[in-house]
């Protein structure tokens, strides 16, 4: 009984990591760049949503829509004022980037709130009420967040291989040149990627601040490592594999605390992402590339 | 005889800042406001150094220098504290345990690449600083008190140890080998050069004076508690080093020695000085990713031989 | 001949700092303390909070409270006629900047007191400064013994706070549980990153065990964690009829609220730290009735004094006011009580002799008399949650 609790513990958890993991796949996979700001724009989208309910009355539907508009500018305008020109840059200057674009994302936050660093309160606004299913207490929320997860999830794999903008995405992701030479606008491609993973971002913070109430300036940080972590987990640039690997990751995590080694929990991420860069890089849905000299 | 020259000679101007400092310190001319920020640099000319070996002359991207930092103050904090060992004793056995953590960390990490070893060494970062939160010996999350055992004398010592250290094992062939390895790893592999093992050595190198900063760090500050470790620290280092620009050691120092000073005075702005941090990390990284100095280092500016060793 | 007299030069260098390095053991500087001359017109207090990092929200609170009774008490005239100034440094809620920032208040900016960081382990950090400097230090909410006492039992001259200490709170809440409740098996799901709960929980478990109680399970949370749902199913399962939840309200909220919706109804209990309004906003207050808590005082207190300060704290700010702006304003009261009653030149080394003697001084969080150990003997209200409000329910003396 306890068990079957805590796989819907797990799976909730899951579900958020997993609509996070999905903008750091796609990222990664079409500009090799790990986003370190993606948390940070997950959080905007959650206090974006939170202004919206609380400060203009907007039905937390229409927030949510709201905040993934914005997010997905914001994330444009992050690729074109910061990456864009790192793109044959190292690596390392195209991350440290990153870390300055995420810290100052959030430090501007704090510098403009009144409440600095305090957290707020999501306002209830989708009644929460609990199923008993057999002695296992589901709630209304967590079924609204794995329906919404999967619906995105469904809504992006149909973008990316059914709409001509997807084709782009993934002909970039595989060689830009080429793809160029093809003469595909690789610019707006990668923006276009940028916006499409921002504005999941954003929708994973709105329902982030429904399901778990406290939203703060820093709470981008954690989730953004372990989705990234879910993302490498479950195959990095491929869709499917962002989404298994958030559901694995919030179990794991669920039956570490489960097992009493709560106090673990945020090391049992760094764990598996060690075993996996070990034992499985390519991840469970990934191929193997052998690298040709 | 002319590198014995060169060498005299810096050796001189080491010995004349070191007694004029101290100096300026006996007599009480310079406060301990003073002295703290000149120790607080030390320490990260120590880190901004040891990360430097790692990433800017060996390649390989590492972000996760404050685990090592961490495992150096904490072991020498044991030493001292629980153990009752002299200052000295301490400050060797911290360096090398943080040494042998970088063998375990970099052995396994290695064989990866680019982004990826990144993200594993901030992994095992993270994971060594909830290892030290969850041990209640060291005093879990409430920290651990250390003695005040830190002075100028200790801090200069440990930076000229480290800076000759690094310096001559990147001019000797070993250096050369590493260097081969951050311009093109298959290429040098296939040349004959042990990649793996002058990886795991630089890394260990890295890891042996970031536990040596960490052992000067722990007795400088009365007190140390694992959230100082986190990844912010490390990306802290990193800061510096790449500002400095990568490969070059000069580089290091100096970016080391004027983020002290601008985290020290930014320290009365407490609202914006985060902003102000992000923000000239941004641009510098837009306008000159190569950092400061690029991959020269300040005895190219110096004519001190007329056969310089040219740095690509 | 160049080298021989470049060996010369490096010798002479070698043995002149070998004899310099000599000489530095012997200087050692000491400070006489920092004063306030007679000619000057303000009274410089230092603030050294944690307004960035992990406990920002904390420190920014006390700042504010502070910031509150400074310009009260410099509206009516200051102290003897001088003004206080505050002057606040960030510590980045670390305890090497929380040194670096003890440092600069003592050293650079001459304060005559500094007002500490808001936690015990970033306030230890700076008692030695402190210590060093002659200057004392006053922590609003460092609850753990040992900034004030050290492990081999000596007392910390310049160390001083303005809350109660933790063992105080835990034993209140236990006869509360054992007695008033009649618990008889508990759980404690404590915070495992803060001195504060791990001192609470100790306690509390001293005093359940003492009273013929059961702890049928133990449990901790990680501070700026979200889910809490796998240990709560845990500790459910070892039906407790109480459950002890000393930490914060940024955690605690989230914990109530997914304890109730796990179907875990008993009595829960925390201390101080669980006073906010977000505490409410975050929980809802359905989830938290049937809950109570150990507090320093109450916002929706009717006394006329604290309604006052939640009036101008309201009309400064637009919020009420929680327990830490209460006893960040307190701590500037502790001290101008303290610097009028010592003497006609303020001196650091005067303050802290007044503050070791106050006596009977009322303040928000209750009237207080610090004792030889310099933590402050003042009595805990138990309050309970009904529909989202605090209600008074005992007092409890020491």
């Amino acid at each position: 009984m306890e068990w079957i609790q805590q796989l819907v513990n797990g799976i909730s958890l899951g579900s958020i990591y997993a609509l996070i993991a999905l903008g750091y796949t796609m990222v990664y996979g079409i500009i090799k760049l790990i986003n370190f700001a993606h948390g940070d724009v997950f959080m905007l989208g959650a206090f974006i949503g939170f202004y919206a309910i609380v400060r203009w009355d907007m039905h937390f539907i229409l927030a949510l829509l709201l905040a993934m508009v914005l997010c997905a500018v914001i994330g444009v305008i992050i690729e074109r004022v910061a990456y864009k020109r790192l793109r044959n840059a190292t690596r390392i200057a195209a991350l440290i980037t990153a870390i300055g674009v995420s810290l100052l994302i959030e430090y501007t936050v704090i510098f403009f709130r009144v409440r600095g660093a305090s957290p707020e309160a999501y306002p209830e606004v989708l009644k929460n009420k609990t199923i008993d299913i057999l002695g296992v207490q589901i709630s209304t929320q967590s079924i609204f967040i794995l329906t919404v997860s999967i619906v995105l999830m469904v809504l992006l794999q149909f973008i990316v291989h059914q709409t001509k903008i997807g084709k782009a995405m993934r002909a970039v992701s595989h060689d830009a040149d080429a793809a160029r030479l093809m003469g595909i606008n690789v610019d707006n491609t990668i923006s276009a990627t940028f916006a499409i993973g921002s504005a999941l971002a954003g929708a994973a913070g709105v329902i982030f601040g429904i399901y778990y109430t406290r939203i703060d300036p820093l709470m981008g940080i954690l989730p953004g490592l372990k989705a990234f972590v879910a993302a490498v987990l479950g195959g990095i640039g491929i869709i499917p594999g962002a989404m298994v690997g958030g559901l694995v990751l919030g179990v794991v995590e669920t039956v570490v605390s489960a097992l009493g080694y709560s106090l673990w929990r945020d090391a049992a991420a760094f764990v598996i992402l060690i075993f996996i860069l070990i034992l499985r890089p390519a991840g469970i849905f990934g191929k193997n590339t052998r690298e040709k000299v | 005889m002319k590198k014995s020259k060169v060498f005299w000679g810096y050796a001189v101007i080491a010995l004349v800042l070191y007694v004029v400092v101290q100096v300026l310190i006996s007599t009480g001319a310079l406060n301990l406001y003073y002295q703290n920020m000149l120790i607080t640099m030390c320490i990260n000319i120590m880190l901004a150094v040891s990360l430097h070996i790692v990433i800017g002359i060996t390649g390989q991207f590492s972000i996760g220098h404050a685990g090592f930092l961490a495992v150096g103050a904490y072991i020498s904090g044991i030493f001292t504290m629980n153990l009752g060992m002299p200052f000295p004793i301490a400050i060797l056995a911290g360096s090398a345990v943080a040494m042998l953590a970088g063998l375990l960390v970099g052995i396994p990490t290695l064989r990866l690449k680019g982004d990826y070893l990144a993200i594993a060494t901030l992994g095992f970062a993270e994971i060594i600083r909830i290892i030290f939160l969850n041990i209640d010996y060291v005093g879990g999350a409430a920290g651990m008190l250390v003695d005040y055992q830190t002075n100028w004398t200790y801090a200069f010592v440990g930076v000229a140890i480290t800076i000759l250290v690094i310096s001559n094992f990147t001019n000797s062939r070993h250096g050369r080998a590493c260097i081969s390895i951050r311009e093109d790893e298959i290429a040098a592999d296939s040349m004959g050069i042990n990649t793996t093992y002058y990886k795991v050595v630089a890394f260990a190198i890295g890891s042996f004076f970031a536990g040596l900063a960490g052992a000067i760090y722990a007795h400088n500050f009365y007190f140390i508690q694992p959230t100082t470790f986190g990844f912010l620290k490390s990306f802290d280092i990193l800061i510096i080093v790449v500002l400095g620009g990568l490969g070059s050691l000069s580089g290091s120092v100096i970016a080391a020695i004027f983020l002290t000073i601008v985290s020290t005075y930014l320290q009365g702005f407490p609202e914006t000085r985060m902003i102000i941090y992000s923000l000239v990390l941004i641009l510098v990284m837009l306008y000159r990713p190569t950092g400061l100095m690029g991959t020269k280092e300040m005895t190219d500016l110096f004519k001190f031989s007329k056969k310089g060793v040219t740095k690509a | 001949m160049k080298q021989r007299k470049l060996k010369k030069l490096a010798s002479i260098f070698l043995a002149s700092s070998v004899l310099v390095g000599a000489l530095a053991g012997c200087g050692t500087s000491t400070s006489g303390g920092n004063s306030v001359s007679d000619d000057s017109d303000t009274i410089k207090i230092g603030a050294n909070l944690e307004l960035s990092g992990n406990v920002a929200s904390y420190g920014s609170s006390i700042g504010d409270g502070a910031t509150l009774a400074v310009e009260e008490i410099n509206a009516k005239g200051g102290i003897n006629g001088k003004k206080i100034e505050l002057i606040k440094v960030d510590n980045k809620s670390e305890n090497s900047e929380a040194t670096s920032a003890a440092i600069r208040l003592a050293e650079k900016e001459k304060v005559v007191a500094m007002i500490g960081p808001a936690t015990s382990g970033n306030t230890v950090a700076t008692v030695s400064i402190a210590e060093k400097y002659k200057v004392p230090v006053v922590t609003a909410s460092g609850t753990a013994p040992n900034v004030t006492e050290n492990k081999d039992g000596k007392i910390n001259d310049y160390a001083f706070r303005t809350c109660f200490i933790d063992p105080f709170q835990g034993t209140v809440a236990a006869n509360f549980a054992t007695g008033e409740l009649g618990a008889k098996n508990v759980a404690i799901y404590a915070d495992n990153a803060s001195d504060y709960a791990k001192g609470l929980a100790a306690s509390f478990k001293e005093t359940i065990l003492a009273n013929g109680g059961k702890v049928v399970a133990e449990e901790a949370y990680v501070a700026k964690d979200v889910d809490f749902k796998a240990t709560l199913t845990k500790i459910k399962s070892a039906n407790p009829d109480f459950v002890f939840i000393p930490g914060y309200y940024e955690e605690v909220g989230l914990i109530v609220k997914q304890a109730r919706e796990l179907g875990i109804t008993v009595p829960l209990m925390g201390a101080d730290g669980w006073d906010s309004p977000t505490l409410v906003d975050l929980a809802g207050g359905d989830a938290l009735n049937n809950t109570y808590i150990t507090n320093h005082y109450s916002s929706e207190d009717p006394d006329a004094t604290i309604q006052e300060f939640v009036k101008a704290f309201k009309a400064k700010y637009n919020e009420a006011p929680n327990a830490f702006h209460a006893l960040g304003y307190d701590t500037v009261y502790f001290l101008k009580d303290a610097i009028e009653r010592s003497g006609d030149t303020i001196t650091s080394v005067g303050i802290k002799n007044a503050l070791a003697e106050t006596k009977d001084l009322s303040l928000i969080t209750g009237t207080f008399t610090v004792d030889k150990k310099h933590n402050p003997v003042k009595s805990a209200t138990v309050l309970e949650f009904k529909n989202g409000s605090q209600v008074f329910n005992s007092k409890v003396n020491p």
